[in-house]
Protein backbone atom coordinates (compact mmCIF):
# COMPACT_ATOMS: atom_id res chain seq x y z
CA UNK A 1 0.00 0.00 0.00
CA UNK A 2 3.02 2.41 -0.48
CA UNK A 3 0.06 4.42 -2.88
CA UNK A 4 -1.49 5.40 1.22
CA UNK A 5 1.37 6.47 2.03
CA UNK A 6 1.85 8.76 -0.67
CA UNK A 7 -1.51 9.99 -0.44
CA UNK A 8 -1.02 10.62 3.81
CA UNK A 9 2.44 12.74 2.63
CA UNK A 10 0.75 14.44 0.03
CA UNK A 11 -1.99 15.35 2.45
CA UNK A 12 0.55 16.50 5.09
CA UNK A 13 2.36 18.72 2.35
CA UNK A 14 -0.83 20.33 1.67
CA UNK A 15 -1.44 21.22 5.50
CA UNK A 16 1.55 21.88 5.97
CA UNK A 17 1.29 24.72 2.78
CA UNK A 18 -1.67 25.98 4.40
CA UNK A 19 -0.55 26.54 8.16
CA UNK A 20 3.10 27.73 6.77
CA UNK A 21 2.03 30.08 4.10
CA UNK A 22 -1.72 30.54 3.37
CA UNK A 23 -1.93 31.37 7.08
CA UNK A 24 -0.38 34.49 6.56
CA UNK A 25 -3.24 35.84 4.23
CA UNK A 26 -5.99 34.86 6.83
CA UNK A 27 -8.33 37.55 7.89
CA UNK A 28 -7.30 39.52 10.90
CA UNK A 29 -10.69 40.37 11.86
CA UNK A 30 -12.12 38.90 15.30
CA UNK A 31 -13.64 35.48 14.22
CA UNK A 32 -17.87 35.27 14.81
CA UNK A 33 -17.37 33.81 18.15
CA UNK A 34 -14.66 36.43 19.59
CA UNK A 35 -16.82 39.58 17.55
CA UNK A 36 -20.36 38.24 19.24
CA UNK A 37 -19.20 38.45 22.77
CA UNK A 38 -17.76 42.42 21.97
CA UNK A 39 -21.03 43.17 20.69
CA UNK A 40 -21.90 46.37 22.76
CA UNK A 41 -18.29 47.56 23.41
CA UNK A 42 -16.11 50.45 21.02
CA UNK A 43 -12.82 48.84 19.78
CA UNK A 44 -10.22 51.21 18.43
CA UNK A 45 -8.00 49.96 15.39
CA UNK A 46 -5.60 47.41 17.38
CA UNK A 47 -8.55 45.63 18.65
CA UNK A 48 -8.63 46.29 21.89
CA UNK A 49 -11.61 47.52 24.07
CA UNK A 50 -12.07 51.32 24.63
CA UNK A 51 -15.24 51.24 26.45
CA UNK A 52 -18.81 50.00 26.55
CA UNK A 53 -19.97 47.11 27.79
CA UNK A 54 -19.61 43.80 26.23
CA UNK A 55 -19.28 39.75 27.49
CA UNK A 56 -15.74 39.83 26.70
CA UNK A 57 -14.55 42.26 28.88
CA UNK A 58 -14.74 39.39 31.74
CA UNK A 59 -12.00 37.56 29.56
CA UNK A 60 -8.85 36.62 32.17
CA UNK A 61 -5.15 35.31 31.57
CA UNK A 62 -4.91 32.29 29.73
CA UNK A 63 -3.33 29.63 32.38
CA UNK A 64 -0.32 28.95 30.46
CA UNK A 65 0.56 30.97 26.96
CA UNK A 66 4.19 29.69 26.60
CA UNK A 67 6.13 30.30 23.48
CA UNK A 68 4.01 29.41 20.78
CA UNK A 69 1.06 31.68 22.27
CA UNK A 70 -1.45 33.54 19.99
CA UNK A 71 0.08 31.54 16.60
CA UNK A 72 3.37 32.49 16.86
CA UNK A 73 6.93 32.03 17.72
CA UNK A 74 8.37 34.45 20.84
CA UNK A 75 11.50 36.39 20.08
CA UNK A 76 10.68 36.39 15.96
CA UNK A 77 9.55 39.97 15.01
CA UNK A 78 9.18 38.91 11.63
CA UNK A 79 5.14 38.22 11.17
CA UNK A 80 5.03 36.35 8.35
CA UNK A 81 8.10 34.08 9.83
CA UNK A 82 6.57 34.16 12.96
CA UNK A 83 3.16 32.82 11.68
CA UNK A 84 4.26 30.60 9.17
CA UNK A 85 6.82 28.52 11.49
CA UNK A 86 4.31 28.33 14.45
CA UNK A 87 1.73 26.69 11.88
CA UNK A 88 3.72 24.28 10.66
CA UNK A 89 5.35 23.34 14.47
CA UNK A 90 1.09 22.65 15.02
CA UNK A 91 0.79 20.61 12.03
CA UNK A 92 3.16 18.33 12.87
CA UNK A 93 2.93 18.49 17.18
CA UNK A 94 -0.83 17.83 15.71
CA UNK A 95 0.03 14.93 13.19
CA UNK A 96 2.60 13.18 15.66
CA UNK A 97 0.02 13.31 18.57
CA UNK A 98 -3.47 12.44 16.89
CA UNK A 99 -1.43 9.70 14.61
CA UNK A 100 0.79 8.30 17.26
CA UNK A 101 -2.33 7.73 19.40
CA UNK A 102 -4.40 6.58 16.98
CA UNK A 103 -1.80 4.13 15.81
CA UNK A 104 -1.22 2.77 19.60
CA UNK A 105 -5.00 2.05 20.21
CA UNK A 106 -6.09 1.38 16.86
CA UNK A 107 -7.57 -2.49 16.14
CA UNK A 108 -5.44 -5.38 16.04
CA UNK A 109 -5.91 -9.06 16.25
CA UNK A 110 -10.00 -8.79 15.57
CA UNK A 111 -11.15 -9.62 11.76
CA UNK A 112 -7.76 -9.70 9.69
CA UNK A 113 -9.53 -9.36 6.29
CA UNK A 114 -7.05 -9.89 3.49
CA UNK A 115 -7.77 -6.54 1.75
CA UNK A 116 -6.27 -4.56 5.03
CA UNK A 117 -3.16 -5.95 3.87
CA UNK A 118 -0.43 -2.99 4.73
CA UNK A 119 3.26 -2.43 4.99
CA UNK A 120 2.91 -2.88 8.83
CA UNK A 121 1.84 -7.35 7.87
CA UNK A 122 4.99 -7.42 5.68
CA UNK A 123 6.77 -9.70 8.42
CA UNK A 124 3.81 -11.95 8.25
CA UNK A 125 3.85 -12.15 4.75
CA UNK A 126 7.81 -12.93 4.81
CA UNK A 127 6.86 -15.59 7.83
CA UNK A 128 4.50 -17.15 5.49
CA UNK A 129 6.87 -17.51 2.87
CA UNK A 130 8.98 -19.72 4.74
CA UNK A 131 6.71 -22.01 5.56
CA UNK A 132 6.58 -25.12 3.51
CA UNK A 133 3.19 -23.97 1.84
CA UNK A 134 4.10 -24.31 -1.64
CA UNK A 135 6.44 -26.89 -2.69
CA UNK A 136 9.37 -24.85 -4.66
CA UNK A 137 9.57 -21.42 -5.22
CA UNK B 1 -2.24 38.91 14.83
CA UNK B 2 -3.79 40.03 17.96
CA UNK B 3 -7.18 38.36 17.30
CA UNK B 4 -5.79 35.25 16.05
CA UNK B 5 -7.22 33.58 19.14
CA UNK B 6 -10.59 31.97 18.38
CA UNK B 7 -11.69 29.59 21.11
CA UNK B 8 -13.28 30.32 24.53
CA UNK B 9 -11.14 32.47 26.82
CA UNK B 10 -11.34 31.86 30.24
CA UNK B 11 -13.31 34.01 32.19
CA UNK B 12 -16.08 34.31 29.81
CA UNK B 13 -18.15 31.18 31.47
CA UNK B 14 -17.97 30.37 35.32
CA UNK B 15 -15.96 27.54 36.96
CA UNK B 16 -18.80 25.06 37.97
CA UNK B 17 -20.73 25.16 34.30
CA UNK B 18 -17.26 25.04 33.03
CA UNK B 19 -16.36 21.82 35.18
CA UNK B 20 -19.79 20.47 34.30
CA UNK B 21 -18.89 20.17 30.71
CA UNK B 22 -15.12 19.20 31.27
CA UNK B 23 -17.11 16.25 32.74
CA UNK B 24 -19.53 15.84 30.00
CA UNK B 25 -16.55 15.91 27.34
CA UNK B 26 -14.78 13.51 29.31
CA UNK B 27 -17.44 10.68 29.18
CA UNK B 28 -18.03 11.62 25.31
CA UNK B 29 -14.27 11.49 24.35
CA UNK B 30 -14.39 8.17 26.70
CA UNK B 31 -17.27 6.91 24.40
CA UNK B 32 -15.15 8.04 21.51
CA UNK B 33 -12.50 6.11 22.23
CA UNK B 34 -14.39 2.88 23.21
CA UNK B 35 -16.47 3.27 20.01
CA UNK B 36 -13.81 4.73 17.76
CA UNK B 37 -11.57 1.59 18.30
CA UNK B 38 -13.58 -0.72 16.18
CA UNK B 39 -12.92 1.52 13.17
CA UNK B 40 -9.40 2.30 14.07
CA UNK B 41 -7.60 0.07 11.81
CA UNK B 42 -3.66 0.11 10.05
CA UNK B 43 -5.35 2.70 7.41
CA UNK B 44 -7.54 4.42 9.58
CA UNK B 45 -5.08 5.73 12.39
CA UNK B 46 -2.56 7.52 10.08
CA UNK B 47 -5.51 9.00 8.39
CA UNK B 48 -7.03 10.18 11.31
CA UNK B 49 -4.00 11.89 12.29
CA UNK B 50 -3.81 13.85 9.18
CA UNK B 51 -7.05 14.84 9.31
CA UNK B 52 -6.28 16.42 12.50
CA UNK B 53 -3.32 18.03 11.45
CA UNK B 54 -5.11 19.11 8.39
CA UNK B 55 -7.87 20.87 10.43
CA UNK B 56 -5.47 22.61 13.24
CA UNK B 57 -4.00 24.04 9.05
CA UNK B 58 -7.40 25.18 7.86
CA UNK B 59 -8.54 26.62 11.42
CA UNK B 60 -5.80 28.99 11.14
CA UNK B 61 -6.98 30.40 7.80
CA UNK B 62 -9.63 33.01 9.03
CA UNK B 63 -11.81 33.87 5.55
CA UNK B 64 -13.81 36.89 5.98
CA UNK B 65 -17.65 36.65 5.81
CA UNK B 66 -20.06 38.94 4.24
CA UNK B 67 -20.29 40.87 8.38
CA UNK B 68 -18.24 43.78 7.99
CA UNK B 69 -14.95 43.12 10.10
CA UNK B 70 -16.07 39.82 11.28
CA UNK B 71 -14.05 36.95 10.15
CA UNK B 72 -14.65 32.96 10.52
CA UNK B 73 -12.81 29.44 10.40
CA UNK B 74 -13.46 26.47 9.81
CA UNK B 75 -14.84 24.22 12.99
CA UNK B 76 -13.89 20.48 10.97
CA UNK B 77 -16.79 18.73 12.75
CA UNK B 78 -18.07 17.63 9.71
CA UNK B 79 -14.96 17.12 7.74
CA UNK B 80 -13.90 14.49 10.00
CA UNK B 81 -16.97 12.68 10.62
CA UNK B 82 -17.19 12.30 6.88
CA UNK B 83 -13.27 11.65 6.58
CA UNK B 84 -13.01 9.10 9.35
CA UNK B 85 -16.35 8.81 11.44
CA UNK B 86 -18.15 9.94 14.15
CA UNK B 87 -16.62 8.27 16.58
CA UNK B 88 -12.71 9.12 15.47
CA UNK B 89 -13.36 12.43 14.01
CA UNK B 90 -14.84 13.30 17.53
CA UNK B 91 -11.36 12.36 18.81
CA UNK B 92 -9.64 14.10 15.84
CA UNK B 93 -11.26 17.71 16.87
CA UNK B 94 -10.17 17.19 20.81
CA UNK B 95 -6.57 16.52 19.87
CA UNK B 96 -6.45 20.19 17.95
CA UNK B 97 -8.18 21.96 20.46
CA UNK B 98 -6.34 20.35 23.20
CA UNK B 99 -2.85 21.76 21.12
CA UNK B 100 -4.50 25.10 20.82
CA UNK B 101 -5.09 25.27 24.41
CA UNK B 102 -1.73 23.81 25.93
CA UNK B 103 0.23 24.83 23.27
CA UNK B 104 -1.17 27.77 21.41
CA UNK B 105 -2.99 29.53 23.96
CA UNK B 106 -5.99 29.81 22.07
CA UNK B 107 -9.15 28.93 24.28
CA UNK B 108 -8.72 28.84 28.32
CA UNK B 109 -7.68 25.32 29.15
CA UNK B 110 -10.84 25.28 32.34
CA UNK B 111 -13.12 26.45 29.14
CA UNK B 112 -11.12 22.70 27.01
CA UNK B 113 -14.29 21.20 27.78
CA UNK B 114 -16.76 23.85 26.83
CA UNK B 115 -15.30 23.74 23.25
CA UNK B 116 -15.03 19.98 23.56
CA UNK B 117 -18.41 19.65 23.50
CA UNK B 118 -19.51 22.33 20.84
CA UNK B 119 -17.55 21.28 18.03
CA UNK B 120 -16.30 17.76 19.05
CA UNK B 121 -19.46 16.40 20.26
CA UNK B 122 -22.46 18.82 18.98
CA UNK B 123 -21.12 19.67 15.70
CA UNK B 124 -19.68 15.78 14.96
CA UNK B 125 -22.97 14.47 15.85
CA UNK B 126 -24.90 16.82 14.07
CA UNK B 127 -23.26 16.45 10.86
CA UNK B 128 -22.76 12.57 11.02
CA UNK B 129 -26.55 12.12 11.71
CA UNK B 130 -26.91 14.38 8.63
CA UNK B 131 -24.57 12.80 6.65
CA UNK B 132 -26.06 9.09 7.33
CA UNK B 133 -29.49 10.56 6.47
CA UNK B 134 -28.67 12.56 2.55
CA UNK B 135 -26.48 9.59 1.52
CA UNK B 136 -29.08 7.98 1.46
CA UNK B 137 -31.45 9.86 -0.20
CA UNK B 138 -28.94 11.93 -2.49
CA UNK B 139 -27.36 10.42 -5.35
CA UNK B 140 -23.84 8.75 -5.35
CA UNK B 141 -22.34 10.70 -7.34
CA UNK B 142 -19.73 13.80 -6.73
CA UNK B 143 -22.91 16.36 -6.64
CA UNK B 144 -24.61 14.44 -4.43
CA UNK B 145 -21.14 13.74 -1.92
CA UNK B 146 -20.76 18.00 -2.58
CA UNK B 147 -24.29 18.44 -1.25
CA UNK B 148 -24.06 15.92 1.61
CA UNK B 149 -20.92 17.60 3.33
CA UNK B 150 -21.93 21.37 2.55
CA UNK B 151 -25.19 20.96 4.03
CA UNK B 152 -24.13 18.44 6.99
CA UNK B 153 -21.49 21.36 7.63
CA UNK B 154 -23.60 24.70 7.43
CA UNK B 155 -25.72 23.33 10.23
CA UNK B 156 -23.52 21.64 12.64
CA UNK B 157 -21.54 25.25 12.84
CA UNK B 158 -24.85 26.81 13.56
CA UNK B 159 -25.88 24.11 16.23
CA UNK B 160 -22.55 24.27 17.65
CA UNK B 161 -22.63 27.86 18.33
CA UNK B 162 -26.03 27.60 19.58
CA UNK B 163 -24.03 25.20 22.09
CA UNK B 164 -22.07 28.21 23.42
CA UNK B 165 -25.52 30.04 23.59
CA UNK B 166 -26.60 27.57 26.31
CA UNK B 167 -23.55 27.47 27.97
CA UNK B 168 -23.77 31.36 28.04
CA UNK B 169 -27.08 31.20 29.36
CA UNK B 170 -26.44 28.57 31.93
CA UNK B 171 -22.81 30.09 33.33
CA UNK B 172 -21.72 33.72 31.22
CA UNK B 173 -19.83 36.10 33.72
CA UNK B 174 -21.41 39.16 32.12
CA UNK B 175 -24.76 40.49 32.27
CA UNK B 176 -26.35 40.78 29.37
CA UNK B 177 -29.72 42.46 31.02
CA UNK B 178 -31.58 39.36 29.82
CA UNK B 179 -30.40 39.85 26.53
CA UNK B 180 -29.46 36.93 26.05
CA UNK B 181 -31.33 36.52 22.58
CA UNK B 182 -29.15 38.76 21.18
CA UNK B 183 -26.08 37.46 21.86
CA UNK B 184 -28.23 34.05 20.17
CA UNK B 185 -29.00 36.21 17.27
CA UNK B 186 -25.32 37.58 16.36
CA UNK B 187 -24.47 34.29 17.08
CA UNK B 188 -26.90 32.63 14.90
CA UNK B 189 -26.50 35.05 12.02
CA UNK B 190 -22.54 35.05 11.94
CA UNK B 191 -22.24 31.57 12.37
CA UNK B 192 -24.97 31.37 9.29
CA UNK B 193 -22.17 32.92 6.89
CA UNK B 194 -18.83 30.50 8.78
CA UNK B 195 -21.18 27.43 7.67
CA UNK B 196 -21.33 28.33 4.30
CA UNK B 197 -17.52 28.86 4.38
CA UNK B 198 -17.00 25.79 6.16
CA UNK B 199 -19.61 23.89 3.92
CA UNK B 200 -17.58 25.07 1.03
CA UNK B 201 -14.14 23.54 2.61
CA UNK B 202 -15.46 20.44 3.35
CA UNK B 203 -17.48 20.10 0.30
CA UNK B 204 -14.50 20.61 -1.91
CA UNK B 205 -11.91 18.35 0.55
CA UNK B 206 -14.26 15.38 0.53
CA UNK B 207 -14.97 15.75 -2.92
CA UNK B 208 -11.05 15.82 -4.11
CA UNK B 209 -10.45 12.36 -1.05
CA UNK B 210 -13.65 10.90 -2.76
CA UNK B 211 -11.92 11.55 -6.44
CA UNK B 212 -8.40 10.20 -5.59
CA UNK B 213 -8.97 7.98 -2.88
CA UNK B 214 -12.83 7.11 -2.34
CA UNK B 215 -11.69 3.49 -0.01
CA UNK B 216 -10.53 6.31 2.53
CA UNK B 217 -13.82 8.18 3.09
CA UNK B 218 -15.19 6.91 6.12
CA UNK B 219 -18.78 8.11 5.03
CA UNK B 220 -18.74 6.48 1.63
CA UNK B 221 -16.94 3.08 3.00
CA UNK B 222 -20.07 2.68 5.90
CA UNK B 223 -21.94 2.18 3.10
CA UNK B 224 -20.00 -0.57 1.61
CA UNK B 225 -21.30 -3.65 3.55
CA UNK B 226 -24.46 -3.14 1.68
CA UNK B 227 -22.73 -2.98 -2.26
CA UNK B 228 -20.53 -5.95 -1.69
CA UNK B 229 -23.29 -8.38 -0.54
CA UNK B 230 -25.73 -7.38 -3.39
CA UNK B 231 -22.56 -7.39 -6.07
CA UNK B 232 -22.62 -11.28 -5.63
CA UNK B 233 -26.60 -11.20 -5.91
CA UNK B 234 -26.24 -9.79 -9.31
CA UNK B 235 -24.15 -12.86 -10.67
CA UNK B 236 -26.11 -13.00 -14.27
CA UNK B 237 -23.84 -9.97 -15.50
CA UNK B 238 -20.89 -12.12 -15.75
Amino acid sequence: MRRFWGFLAGGLLVALLLAGVVSNFASPHPDGLDSSLREGCTVDADGEITGGSCPAQQEKEHEIGGPLADYGIAGIDNDVLSTGLSGVLGVLLTFALAGGAFWLFRRRDTDPTPQQVDPTQEPLDADRSGTPASSQG
Amino acid sequence: MENLAMHISNGIINGPVAALFAVIALVAMALAVHRGRQDLDDRLAPMAGLVAAFIFAVQMLNFPIFTAGVSGHLLGGALAAMLVGPWVGALCIAVVLVVQALVFGDGGVAMLGLSITNMGVIAVAVAYLLIALLLRVLPRTPAGLAVTAFVAALVSVVVAAMGFVLQYWLGGTADLGGNLAGLAGTMAVSHLFIGIGEGLITATTVVTVAKVRPDLVYALRARKPVSPASVPAVGGVR
